[in-house]
Parts: structure tokens; sequence; C-alpha cells
């Protein structure tokens, strides 16, 4: 029991200063104050409008102007209030596929890894199967046969997307399994699901969170392709369709470039701003990195050239 | 030799892997999707007529393991039915029409985009600190973080229809007839530059980052500061001996990056309408050709399983510790 308090005790102290370093870390308050931004855009965003973004409010391929800040549609519609509401649908969904592939991947990874003989078999072998079969014809025949809409998008895209996540975490539940802590669980007669949940799973939270991050980027992104196909739900306003009608409408061609440039522009901002939040999560937990960063920056201050070796040391003051 | 034959296997399991799906996925659609399927026929043909696609399309009353089964003997020889869009035209015929488009493209971008990312990563770890190791990443980073058909819809946008530098669409000139000559090559190598180019700007950052820090790692083993204390040139550490090694973890994801790099590929055709894959692919959802579309996944899938097992013979002869494996 007291060994549990402490441990206990000990993890809260662990993860309060994970988010203290992340929190110090450049690339993440800058990643989360975007995606922050964006969050906040698509809650707010059809109140901010205050108008339905199908409305004709002008001309076809209205150049940007006062009136209308991002110009208009090929069909007369305004770029602006559509971009703003089509955030909500991209980003919920985006969200939601990254979380369901990052906790299908965990389960069959986890499962893989932790019980190892034929389960460990079976599901390797799945996994391996579904990471080689191309991605995005199978989810377009598969999106094809099935109502459009958004239910749609996210299952083709969980069922196109899992394998990559088991994959990662099947080894480092395979590198945690040998560990002495595990193996301590296991002779005090801990059970299996507690071992994996309270013993294993804690070590892995930085990466389940890359895990659920990189999968959204590629929600997101892979979405905005099958809408962009014509393979969403036409008749609701998202990022992806807003692409389809102005491809569709033949925008470029008529020189109606900023149908597009405000859609691909926050689609990149997410997915950088989320990238951001990944990339600063690897610094904080591989102390490598961090070391690199901060004695790059000491010898800069310098004007020392670095070698070409990696410090493992940490360099003070920085 | 064993490293080769396991991953032929699991190429082998993928391959029947996908063609089951293929099979499945119309028969565990809810609905009746024959009848969605032949719907544009209606009024067109006597229901006779449709009842005898139904039959050559393999949609028949037998148990679903006697349609497994015709299906299967279908598919190995070569025959994936009749395309709905192109109707009368065979699936295979129509696909082979754009197979060589798509190989063309997504062959030389992926090529040059790995070349160069590579080249890149190891040059930035060389000056680490230096313009091209802190600006470098960020930016392509930045732009790796656009769809690519959206890259794709701007350099049409940009380069094309404002500067008029490049061809819009399709693949060579439409006053072209397809021949071994001097002009319909050039043709082809102008009409290729906007669609390689956007695709090389949206995977180039990845190759850039993994080869960097696999050159980060390879740079801190012990037979590197050999290299150095021996009074080797940075040239060679640099390229005989760090980057030879840290190209083998990039060589992996090679193989990995190809089903996705594909994919971009073939939304950047749509753009461009180049004749290949991906406009085929669109072509097929809009008219609701499913046995096109099915045949398009399918040939996609072998061409990306294929390329992975050449990765591998490649991957067996750059480490010679896979060949004793």
């Amino acid at each position: 029991m007291a060994a549990q308090q402490s441990n206990s005790g000990g993890s809260a102290t662990r993860s309060a200063g994970w988010i203290r370093l992340l929190l110090s870390n450049r690339k993440a308050m800058v990643g989360t104050l975007i995606v922050l931004f964006f969050l906040l855009l698509s809650v707010l965003g059809p109140v901010l409008v205050g108008q339905d973004p199908h409305a004709f409010v002008g001309m076809p391929h209205e150049a940007p102007s006062a009136e209308h800040l991002f110009g208009t549609t090929g069909q007369g519609q305004d770029v602006l209030a559509q971009t703003i509401v089509g955030a909500r649908t991209s980003l919920a969904v985006g969200f939601a596929t990254g979380f369901a592939v990052m906790a299908i991947g965990a389960a069959i990874g986890m499962a893989g890894g932790y019980f190892g003989g034929w389960v460990d078999n079976v599901l390797s072998l799945l996994t391996n199967v579904f990471l080689i079969i191309p991605g995005l014809p199978m989810a377009v025949v598969i999106a094809a046969y099935l109502p459009a809409g958004p239910m749609t998008i996210l299952l083709v895209l969980v069922l196109t997307g899992w394998a990559w996540n088991a994959r990662v975490l099947r080894s480092q539940v395979l590198a945690l399994r040998d560990k002495d802590f595990v193996s301590a669980a296991l002779v005090s007669g801990e059970g299996s699901a507690r071992i994996i949940f309270r013993e294993i799973l804690p070590n892995m939270t930085s990466l389940l969170m890359s895990g659920f991050i990189g999968a959204t980027v590629y929600a997101i992104g892979a979405q905005v392709g099958l809408e962009f196909l014509g393979l969403g739900d036409l008749s609701a306003v998202t990022w992806g369709t807003n692409l389809y009608w102005s491809s569709n409408n033949a925008a470029l061609l008529t020189g109606a470039w900023w149908t597009i440039v405000p859609t691909g522009v926050c689609v990149a901002l997410v997915g950088f701003a989320l990238t951001l939040i990944n990339y600063a999560i690897d610094e904080i937990s591989n102390p490598r990195l961090r070391a690199e960063g901060s004695w790059s920056r000491l010898l800069k201050s310098r004007n020392v050239a670095a070698g070409p070796s990696t410090p493992v040391v940490r360099a003070h003051g920085a | 030799m064993r490293y080769l034959l396991r991953q032929l296997g699991l190429y082998f399991i993928a391959a029947w892997a996908s063609l089951t799906l293929n099979f499945l996925i119309p028969r565990l659609m809810p609905g009746d999707p024959a009848t969605a399927m032949f719907a544009r026929f209606r009024g067109q043909l006597q229901p006779e007529a449709i009842d005898a696609l139904r039959k050559a399309f393999g949609f028949t009353d037998a148990p679903l393991y006697m349609q497994y089964i015709t299906y299967l003997r279908h598919t190995l020889t070569g025959d994936l039915g009749l395309s709905i869009a192109h109707f009368p035209a065979k699936v295979t015929d129509v696909i082979a029409t754009g197979l060589g488009w798509t190989m063309l493209l997504s062959g030389a971008a992926v090529l040059v985009s790995f070349a160069l990312g590579t080249l890149l990563g190891i040059i930035a770890t060389w000056k680490r600190g230096g313009w091209l190791d802190s600006v470098m990443p960020p930016v392509l980073m930045f732009l790796g973080a656009f769809p690519y058909f959206w890259l794709a819809m701007v350099s049409l946008y940009i380069l094309g229809f404002v500067l008029g530098a490049f061809p819009l669409r399709h693949a060579y000139s439409d006053t072209l007839s397809p021949e071994w000559s001097f002009e319909f090559i050039g043709s082809v190598l102008s009409h290729m530059v906007l669609p390689a180019l956007s695709i090389v700007i949206a995977t180039i950052g990845g190759w850039m980052l993994g080869m960097r820090s696999a050159m980060v790692t390879v740079l801190s083993e012990e037979y590197i500061t050999m290299a150095q204390a021996k009074g080797l040139s940075q040239w060679r550490v640099m390229f005989s001996y760090a980057a030879r090694n840290a190209l083998l973890p990039n060589v992996t994801g090679f193989g990995m990056a190809l089903g996705f790099v594909l994919a971009g590929s073939l939304l950047t055709e749509i753009v461009f309408s180049y004749p290949g894959q991906g406009y085929l692919l669109i072509q097929a959802v809009r008219n609701q050709d499913y046995p096109l579309m099915q045949g398009i996944f399918l040939t996609i899938t072998l061409a990306v399983l294929g390329a992975n097992f050449l990765v591998d013979v490649v991957y067996v002869f750059l480490d010679p510790r896979a060949r004793g494996r």
C-alpha cells in the first residue's frame, strides 16, 4: 500500500513536470495556440458568421473585396463564411478519427506485444498486411459503397489508418515487457489487465499522445482528400467539399485563386501546429534531442563550430 | 534469403487479403449494391439484360463460397469484369491505358524526392546549426502539412496559369501522337514537371528529417570517431562512413511511404487531368463504376507490393546483416 502511494505520488509529480516542460517548449506553445484558435473557431464559427454559408450573396467568382473579404465561390457564396463553418465538421471528424485510430491501434498493438505467441503472430500479420495495402484506393472503394457523410469517412479512415500505431506501440510494449517492474508485478500476482493498464500504459503516455496527434494529422488530410474526390456529403460545408466545389467550378482555370487558398492554408496550419506539438513531445521525451538543442545554442552563443558528435550531457543554463 | 522469402510470404498474404476484401466489400454492404450498380442502366436495358449483366459481374444466387471461387478464378486469369462508365470495355483494358502514366509520374517524383531529401539531410547534419539545418526543416515541415493536391492546385495556378511556364493539363500535347520522337518525349517531360514538382515539394521534408535524425544517431557511433581520429576528410566521413549507415532506415521507410505517396499522386493526377490511375479513379467515383474502382484498387495494391519487394532486394544488397537473417 505504501509502495503504491509513493508510486502514484511519483507519477503525479512526473506528469506535472511533463506539462511544465511542454509549456516551456516554444514549439509546443506555438502549436497549442494555433490548435486552440482553430478549435475556438470551429465552436463559435457558425455564430460568428451569422448567415447560411450556402446563401448566394454575390456574383460567381468575385475577387476579395471589403464586402466579401475572401471573395465568392463559383456559385456566388461567401468564401470566408464557408471556410469558418467548414472548420467544425473537418476538425470534429479529424480529432474523432485520430482518437479512434490511436485507441484501436493501441489495443491491437499492446495485445500482440503483451501476450506474444500466436496472438502476436496473428495480430502482427494483420498489422503488416494493413500497413502495406495502399490506404487511399481501399478507402475509396469502401466509401463508394456506403452512404456519404462524416461517419463513413471516419469508418474508412480508421480501417485504413490503425496499423501504424499498432506497430509502434507493439514494439514499445515488447521493450517494456522485459523491464524489472513488469516482472515484479507478475510475480506479485497482478492480472494481465492490471499490468497492461496500470504498469505499462502510464509509461507510454508520450507515445500515445504523439500517436493520437499523428493520427489526427493523417485523418484531417485524408478526409480532405476523400471529400475532394467527391466521396463526402456534398451538401455539407467542410474544408474538403469547399475544395471539391472550387475544382468542380474550374476556379483555377478562371483565375479564382481565393476559392482554394483560405481552405488550404487552414488545413496546413492545423497540420503544422499538430506536427509542432509532436516534435515538442519528441524533444521532451528524448533527452538526447533536448541536449542537442541547448548544446548547439550554447555553442552558437560562444561562436564555436559544432563537432559532428551529439552531446549526451545537458548544457547548464540553457 | 530467408528474409526475402519471409517478405515474399507477407506480400502474398497481403495480395490475397486485398483480393478477398475486394470480393467481400460489395457483398457486405447494406442494401443491394448490385442493384445500385446497375441503376444507371435502368430504362436503357431490359430487366433480362440486367439479370444477364448481374451474372456477368458475378452477383449470382449461388452460395457465397461458390461466388468466391468463381471470383478468384476470373481474377487470377486477369478478368476483372466490364467497366460501367466505359461500357462495354474491359476493366483491364481501361486500367492499362493509365498504368504507364501513373508509374512514370509517381516513380520519377518519388525517386527525385528521395534522392534530394536524403542529400539535404546529409548536408544539414554536416553543417549542424547552419541555415540549412535551422531554416529548411520547419519550412519543409510546413509545406508538408498542405494536402498534396492543394500544392498541385497552387503550382498549377502560379506556374501554369499565371506564368504560363508549363502546360496545365494532360500528359502530352493534344497535337502529338505517342511515338519515340524527340518532340513527343519533350512534351511528356514538360507536362510532367508541375505534377511531379508538387509531389516532390510535399514529400521532400519527410526524407530530409528522417535522414537527419538517422545521421545524428550514426554520428555518435565509435567508428565515426575512429574515422575522424584517422584524419579522414569530412567529406569521406560523412558520405562513406555516416551516410551509408544512416541510409538504411530511410530505405525501409521508402517501402512504407510508397503507398502514401501513391495516394497523393493519385489526387495530384486529378488536379492536372493527368491520364493515370487517379484520373480513372475519379471518373469511376463520379459514374459509380464499381468494377473499375475495384480493379484500380487491386492494380495499385499489386504495384505497391511489387515495389516493396524491390525495396527489400535493395535493402538486402545494402545491409549485409539482412543476408544472414
